[in-house]
Order: structure tokens, then sequence, then C-alpha cells
């Protein structure tokens, strides 16, 4: 059995790579299958372009997947890669980062994946703080089945499964996992590189279980869906770009900015109007989460005001080295196990 | 007054009452004490699947049977010699199984008129002749351990609740049992509540006097220690006994046992024995649901750990498509089915063996799994051992079939030399020669398994998933050569197993038996002791145990075909029979019932009696 080691921290534990990397050490010889123009190839060069930055082990990367169109992402990384079940990846990835805290255990999953059918594995492990990275690709569509209304589509969508239009209430994913106590919960976008990965370097220095909403564009089925976030004419005035420790002020030239209203909700006004100190302070850290649900509750199906980056970033002990400390404590108590004391425990006899 | 003292060579307790009343850690304690006495002994809980079902009432009915001999034995008995009835429920729900003649210890305090009605005695049998068969001790239980406690600061309502204590007192006495573990116990359990600890141990003293004293009993018993091979000795349940095969996997291997498991009766004793054993470096981790669990369990065995998940039947269906991901990747995983009886629900506290054809088959796809299935509480740590050896060999998803019957009851353990127990071999992959290509799929040409290449091995880096892989590479193949080939290595895989595994084993001692009993699982003992009675009648019957089911020992058709009839005795209605008859096609005769409990050693040889009259 091996030892275990007292350090603590997301990737304290995984071994290094002596030589430099770059990002066609990530690349595969396997064909990329997605769609000409699917938003998932700027996903995958963005993280195959960021991980040489953490220097970690190739053989130390394990990118662990459900189904669907993303899922199909494992194959196209040259790491270690387990293409799973329709919503199983957070519990399989969690085995494997509590077995093993020298990985860096990466969970690829898409918005049908993690919040329809894998919805209960997404919230525990959420709640859990489980050292994963869970990457989710919301398209609000289902690809892979042909274009069926999944939990993240609108109310009202038709599509082939809905000729009359969705009936039911999407999720805010954000929300969710806020409220299923995620302590690493942020929002990007598949077509701003600089963004994505700034993101992702964060969600990997985390401590934890971390989620990554991207907004990823199926140009198939559901084209458009992000249009306005990434319209150059529009996107500035309607994006809030949260930064940890800075008023929250957005609008081409930073004319609108978010204050408290009386009633305690947020409000968007003319950044001109306010006394600067009433602007709302993004604060990642703190460990209420109301501000971030609240923030999070800005969506609205006209993405007139969409907040994007890092909604919570809070420190909390991990499952994984929880369990890990609990065996090192049997173990420094006890002793190592032995058998042969094991199976003669309790009332005992000998038959001479 | 002296009392007499006679020698029985073995009996037969049923201790039975309220759920509230104790009746298992009463059952467990004399037990223990029969156990550290030398008789050899088997048990039989029986308890209603409600934590309190209503009080009085025939569903709420618990009770413990224990079978102790001077001999060998292999049941918990058909009948009991004894019953101890704490309420007018108990009486009325275990009577029907008790001999003419047989001793009835009885609670009177409990036959209150309304206790009475409740489950609908119209006048107490106590005192008309509806008990004329029985040898009747009546006895004001509850009062007598009331009045015993009368010196102790504690509530009547707990001065009661020690009655369990005081009939455990008076058994003990009995039947000569040593007391001293069970005074010990009570001072562990009772700890930190040394009032009512003392107040226990005053009942079961008093108990043990009131035996002595009282006139109503004239007789104790003796029955003498069992001629057992010599070797160290425990009681143990197959629960407890699969979590130290489990842990046992874990040390012959030097894997890390890493168990996935989401609490289920009857299998969550076995999450809750390992739990507590971390020093072995073992981790345990309650799911979220059973999907989860076998989950957690399939991405630790990716990452080079043992994984196993503990379910019953209900588990494994929700657990279904990940064992057959495990089937797809080539992963050693352990899946345990403490089976219980169904369908759904079912009953959750009984025992049935009606999951063998699920776990054989209920997957989608050609999804072969090998099965083992222990045949007694204490076989069942050598079926988990057995099971991960062919996991990790065979870098194979293998499940155990125990069941209630085999996880709740105990027997007597001769400790195994650890130095006897199989060397399990995890045989990492390790990195290519320089210039080839890792082949994750490229089989070990006699054993068909793939590598086991675990995440941080350099150059082993391989993506791995439930779509089909070509042969060798394990690239994604959709060439329907290509699947027809893998489906067919699979397959052969699994078959190949039986070239691993120990012949089926004919009990014939005569070598001229024309009919042949074949079981499987915790039906053995039932059957052996079904078939020693048919043998002191005279007869000749042959037998043979299944301990694996998938794949077949490989002797199998030429044993079905040495005889001239083969009765299969299954607790479900025919299962091994279909694999059997469409396996080998021999025309077995099917025995079934499926009434939640073991069989009666007396209706197996009458069966058994039956076919032999016919050939």
């Amino acid at each position: 059995m091996s030892e275990l080691p007292d350090v603590h921290g997301a990737l304290a534990l995984v071994p290094k790579d002596d030589a430099p990397q770059t990002a066609k050490d990530f690349k595969t010889d396997q064909e990329v299958r997605w769609c000409p123009g699917c938003g998932d190839y700027a996903v995958l060069a963005a993280v195959q372009g960021f991980l040489p930055e953490l220097g970690l082990r190739r053989e130390n990367i394990v990118f662990v997947s459900g189904i669907g169109c993303s899922s199909r992402f494992p194959y196209y990384m040259n790491t270690y890669g387990f293409h799973s079940i329709h919503g199983r990846a957070p519990a399989i990835a969690t085995g494997l980062a509590a077995a093993r805290p020298d990985l860096s255990v990466w969970v690829i999953s898409g918005d049908g994946d993690s919040l329809s059918i894998g919805g209960n594995h997404l919230i525990h492990a959420l709640r859990r703080n489980i050292n994963l990275k869970i990457l989710m690709f919301n398209n609000r569509i289902y690809g892979l089945t042909k274009g069926q209304y999944s939990p993240t589509s609108e109310i009202g969508k038709i599509t082939k499964s809905t000729p009359m239009g969705s009936l039911d209430a999407p999720f805010n994913p954000i929300s969710l996992a806020i409220g299923a106590e995620g302590s690493f919960v942020a929002r990007t976008l598949d077509s701003d590189r600089k963004h994505l990965q700034s993101v992702l370097r964060a969600a990997a220095q985390h401590k934890g279980t971390a989620l990554v909403e991207i907004y990823q564009n199926c140009n198939i089925f559901n084209d458009g869906a992000f249009e306005p976030l990434k319209d150059p004419a529009v996107r500035d005035d309607i994006t809030l770009r949260l930064e940890h420790g800075q008023p929250i002020v957005f609008g081409a030239s930073g004319e609108k900015a978010l204050i408290r209203s009386a009633s305690g909700a947020f409000e968007v006004v003319r950044t001109a109007d306010v006394d600067s100190a009433s602007i709302v302070v993004h604060d990642t850290a703190n460990p209420d989460p109301s501000q971030a649900f609240a923030l999070s509750r800005l969506d609205s199906p006209s993405f007139e005001h969409t907040p994007i980056g890092i909604f919570r970033n809070v420190d909390r002990p991990s499952y994984d080295e929880q369990l890990r400390d609990q065996v090192g404590e049997a173990i420094e108590k006890q002793g190592p196990g032995d058998l042969a004391s094991l199976l003669a425990s309790g009332d005992s006899w000998r038959i001479d | 007054m002296t009392k007499q003292v006679q020698q029985l060579d073995r009996v037969i307790i049923r201790f039975a009452g309220d759920s509230g009343d104790g009746m298992q850690l009463t059952g467990d304690r004399f037990t223990q004490e029969t156990a550290s006495f030398g008789n050899d002994l088997s048990t039989l809980p029986n308890y209603p699947a409600e934590i309190r079902a209503p009080a009085g009432t025939l569903p709420g009915v618990s009770s413990f049977q224990l079978h102790f001999a001077d001999h060998d034995i292999l049941t918990p008995g058909d009948a009991p010699n004894v019953l101890v009835a704490m309420n007018p429920a108990a009486l009325k729900a275990n009577l029907p199984d008790l001999p003419r003649g047989a001793d009835l210890i009885i609670n009177t305090d409990e036959f209150t008129k309304r206790n009475l009605a409740k489950v609908g005695y119209e006048t107490n049998p106590l005192d008309d002749d509806a008990l004329d068969a029985y040898q009747v001790h009546a006895l004001k239980l509850t009062s007598l351990t009331v009045g015993a406690l009368a010196g102790f600061e504690i509530s009547k309502k707990d001065a009661e609740r020690a009655k369990n204590m005081f009939a455990l007192g008076l058994l003990s006495w009995l039947y000569h049992r040593p007391t001293e573990q069970t005074v010990a116990f009570l001072e562990q359990k009772f700890g930190k509540k040394p009032d009512i600890m003392k107040a226990n141990i005053a009942a079961f003293q008093a108990g043990w006097s009131y035996g002595e004293t009282t006139e109503d009993f004239s007789v104790s018993y003796e029955i003498k220690p069992a001629k057992l091979s010599p070797g160290l000795y425990r009681n143990i349940t197959g629960n407890i006994a699969l979590a130290y095969g489990l842990v046992a996997a874990g040390t012959q291997s030097g894997l890390p046992i890493f168990l996935g498991s989401y609490p289920i009766t009857p299998a969550s004793d076995i999450l809750h024995e390992l739990s507590k054993h971390k020093r072995f470096g073992i981790k345990t981790f309650q799911a979220e649901d059973e999907i989860a669990a076998v989950g957690a369990a399939l991405g630790a065995s990716f990452g080079g750990s043992l994984g196993v998940t503990t379910t019953s039947g209900p588990g494994v269906a929700l657990k279904s498509e990940t064992i057959g991901l495990a089937v797809a990747t080539e992963l050693p995983l352990v899946v345990i089915d403490v089976q219980r009886a169904g369908p759904s629900t079912g009953l959750p506290t009984k025992t049935e063996q009606a999951d063998l054809l699920m776990v054989m088959y209920g997957r989608n796809g050609e999804s072969p799994v090998p099965i083992v299935a222990p045949q007694s509480p204490s076989d069942c740590f050598f079926a988990a051992l057995e099971a991960a050896r062919i996991a990790v060999k065979y870098r194979t998803p293998v499940i155990v079939l125990s069941d209630g019957y085999l996880a709740n009851g105990s027997e007597p353990w001769r400790l195994p030399d650890i130095e006897d127990l199989p060397v399990i071999a995890p045989d990492f992959a390790t990195a290519p020669a320089d210039g080839t290509e890792f082949q994750p799929f490229k089989r070990d040409p006699e054993t068909l398994a793939r590598p086991w290449a675990i995440p941080g091995t350099p150059g082993l880096e391989h993506r791995i998933g439930g779509l089909e892989k070509a042969d060798g590479s394990g690239n994604i193949s959709y060439d329907s050569g290509n699947h027809d080939l893998m489906v067919r290595l699979r397959q052969a895989k699994v078959t190949g197993i039986a070239n691993d595994i120990p012949p089926l084993h004919v009990d014939d001692p005569t070598g001229s038996a024309r009919v042949l009993v074949l079981g499987w699982g915790g039906t053995y003992g039932s059957i052996a002791a079904a078939v020693r009675r048919v043998r002191k009648s005279g007869g000749e019957i042959a037998q043979a145990h299944l301990r694996h089911l998938n794949p077949f020992p490989a002797n199998t058709a030429e044993v079905l075909r040495s005889y001239d009839k083969v009765i299969v005795p299954e607790i479900n209605l025919g299962q091994l029979a279909l694999l059997l008859r469409g396996k080998y096609l021999v025309d077995v005769i099917s025995y079934n019932r499926v009434r939640g409990l073991p069989f009666k050693a007396e209706e197996l040889a009458d069966v058994i009696g039956d076919v032999i009259a016919s050939v």
C-alpha cells in the first residue's frame, strides 16, 4: 500500500513534467468527429492550449466523460481517458479522484448529461467537494440524439420532441451549482479563448469540485443560441465580466453598474447616477453564497445582462483529502492492518 | 432439591418476541456462549423489515433460531425443540413450526386480554387445551425481571426491557452455557450507562438463579462440545465473512480496496464492517445512489484499486449499465449481491436465490460476467477472495451471489492459515519497449485478459470507454467483423475461466447412486443435511454443489450425464435448472420453494427419497 503524504492542495500531489510542453503534446492521432463549425473544437483547442501551463505529467491527467457530443472529448486528449455512461461521469471520476490524489481529474459533460440523466451525481459531487474539474458544455439542446430540447432549453422551444413547444422550465446551471454547495462555480464562452483559459486555470488550481459552465454553440440543432454574447455590436453592452475584488460595472464604456436595491435584490443602474461606493464589489471568496446566487439570477432569456466569469471560489476541505486523512489516522492510531489478527478478533477459541 | 442433568446430542432453540424485545441480541449472545463452549452450531435470524412494527402484532414478531450439537451440523434445523415466546404474537406465529412434545417457555405477563385480542386469540391458550401437546413452562418473565431489579436506580421501563437478559440467563442455565463472555459483553455494550449495565447483568444472573431454584425446571441439559478439527475458531456471519474476504483480497493482492456502496438490506453490514478497517488502506464511500456506488468503484479500478460494490437485487438492477461498462472496458470489479426475496422491494429481510438469471443475463448486449456463489456463512470469505482473484486476473467484473440467509446466519469457522490463501498478482502494465505503440486491448494469449494500464504510468496514455473497440489498439471501431470478433473474445475469456477453477466435486460414497442432487449457493447446508438423512435410511444419493455458476466447472456435463436423474433444488422457480437444460440438454428435475426461508432438510429428504424410489 502506498504511503499517504500529508500535502494538501488541488495539484500539490500531481507530479510535474520536467520538460516544457506544448499544445501538440496533448493531441491524439484520432480524427476529431464533431460537426464542422461545432463549438467543441474551440474548447478542445483551448484546453490543449492551456494544459502546458500547468506543467503536469500527461500520464497524471485523466479526462472522464459521460455520453453526448462533448463526451467524445477524451479520445482527442493525449492523456488517460474514460468515455463512460450517460450522466455517470462524476460518479466514476469520484472513485478515481478519491483513490488517486496524484491525478488531475477532469469531467467533460453536457447540459443533458449533467443536468438531466446525471443530475443526481452532479449535485452530490458538488456538495461533497471532491477534487474534480467538471466542464459542462451547455448548448441548450440534445445534439447526439439529433435535436430534442434539453434541461437548459428555453420554455416553448420547438424541437423534434416538442413540436408545439417545450413545457418545462429550464435549470440555471450556475444557480443549481451554488445551491448544491459548489465551492467553485464559473461560466465562460466557447468563442472567448482568453476568458475560457483563464477560468480553466482557476478551476485547475481550485481544491475540490469546480463546475465550469461553457456556453457552447451547436451549429446544427441550436445555432446562435448565445449569439448576443458573441456579437461585437452588442456583447459588451450585455456581458457582466466578473472579476474578484472589482466593482461590477459593464457596458461598452462601463456605463452600467450593479447595486443592491432597497429590497436587497440586485438592480442594474447607470453608473453615472450612483455613488461609486454603492456599486457591488464582486467577492468570489465570500463564504455566504447569497451574492453569487443573486448574480446568477441576473440571467434572462434575452441575455440583457449576463454574468460570465467566476461566481464563487471558496476554500473548504475536499472529500478526497479527508478520506485519505481518515485512512492515515486509522493507520497512525491502530497501526497497519494485520489479516490474521483481524480474523481472530472478537470471541475466538482454540480446539486442540 | 437435586436437579437432574440429561445428555443431549443436539438442540434447536427459537427465541421469539416482539421486534422491540431484543430477540436478535439474545440469540446472538446465546450463540456466542455456545460457540465458545465448543458446540457446532448454525443460526437463522428472522425479522420483519419494519424497524418497529406495531407492538404485539404478528407482523412485528422477530425470532432467532439456533441449532447446536455435539457433532457437526449443516443447518439451523427444521423445527425447534424449544420455543421461547415473549408474547402471544410470538406464540401464535411460531406454534405451527413446533413439533409435539417440544418445550415452550412463555412469558405470561404479556398474555393480557388486549395482547391476546391483537393476534386474534379469543381465549387464552394458557387456560385451555391449545398447548396440551407441549411441555409448557409458564413464567411471569417481566415481573420476575422487574422484581429482581427492585433495588436498581432505573425506570420501570428499563427494568422491563431487561427481560430478554433474564430469559438468556435462564436458557444459559438450562443448557449449561458459559456466562463470562455475556457479562463482559454487557459491560462493554452499556459501558457508558453503568446503571443499565448493572441491571442487565443482574437480570441475566437472576434468570440463571431462577432456573437453578424453581421447581418448574427439574432437568437441565448438557450438550458436549463437538469434535471439530483442531485450530483457532470463531463464530461468523456471512456478511462479516464477506467483508473479511474483501480485506483479504486487498492484503493478498497488495491493491487498495475501494468500496462504493449504498445502504440496502441485507447487504449494509458489509459496508459497516469494511468502514471499520481503514487501517488496511481500505476506502469506503457511501454514494448518493446504487449507480454512483458502482460507478465510483469502477473509477477506482481504472485508477488501480480493486473496486468493489455491495448491494442486493434491486441495487444490481440499477448497476447493470455500469457492470456492462466494466465488461466493455475489461476492468476488474467485484459486485456483491446479497439476494433477498423479490420482485421489486419484495421481502427485504427474507432470503431467496432468484437473482441468478438477472446477474447472468440482465445486461444489454452479449455481456458475460463470471459468477461465484458461497455455500455457507464462513464460505463467504473464500467466495469474496475467489471473486477478487478472477476479477484481477481476467480484468472483468465478477458477481458474488450471497443471500439473506448466509448474510445473517452464522456458524463456527476454523480460521484459515494466511499462508494458504491465494496470492493475487495485479500485474499492472509497464511502459512498452521504445518505438512500439501501447496496445490497450492486446490480450494475454492464455487468459485473454487485456493489460491493466493505470493512470500515472508514462507511455501508456490511452482512452477506454463503452464504444466498441478495435481488437488490439482499442481505438473506436464500427467495423462489423471486429465487433463479431470482440463479442466472441469477451465470451471466450469468461468461458476459459472454467480451466482455472476446480472441477465439480461429487460426493457419492458408494459410487453406485443413480440419482444426483445438485444445488448452488446458500442451499448447501439444507441439501447436505437432507442427503445425510436419505443415506441414514439406506438411500443411495450423490451430491454436488456449484460454487461457480459462470462459467460452470469443466466437468459439469460429464457429472450430469453420469446419473439417471438429477434433482436441482432452488429457492426460485428453476433458474439453474433452465441454464442446465439449455446448456447441457439434461432433463433435470426442479424442486422449488420461495417462502423467504431456507429449505427444510426433511422436505428435501422426502423429495430425494421419492425420486430414488422412481428410478
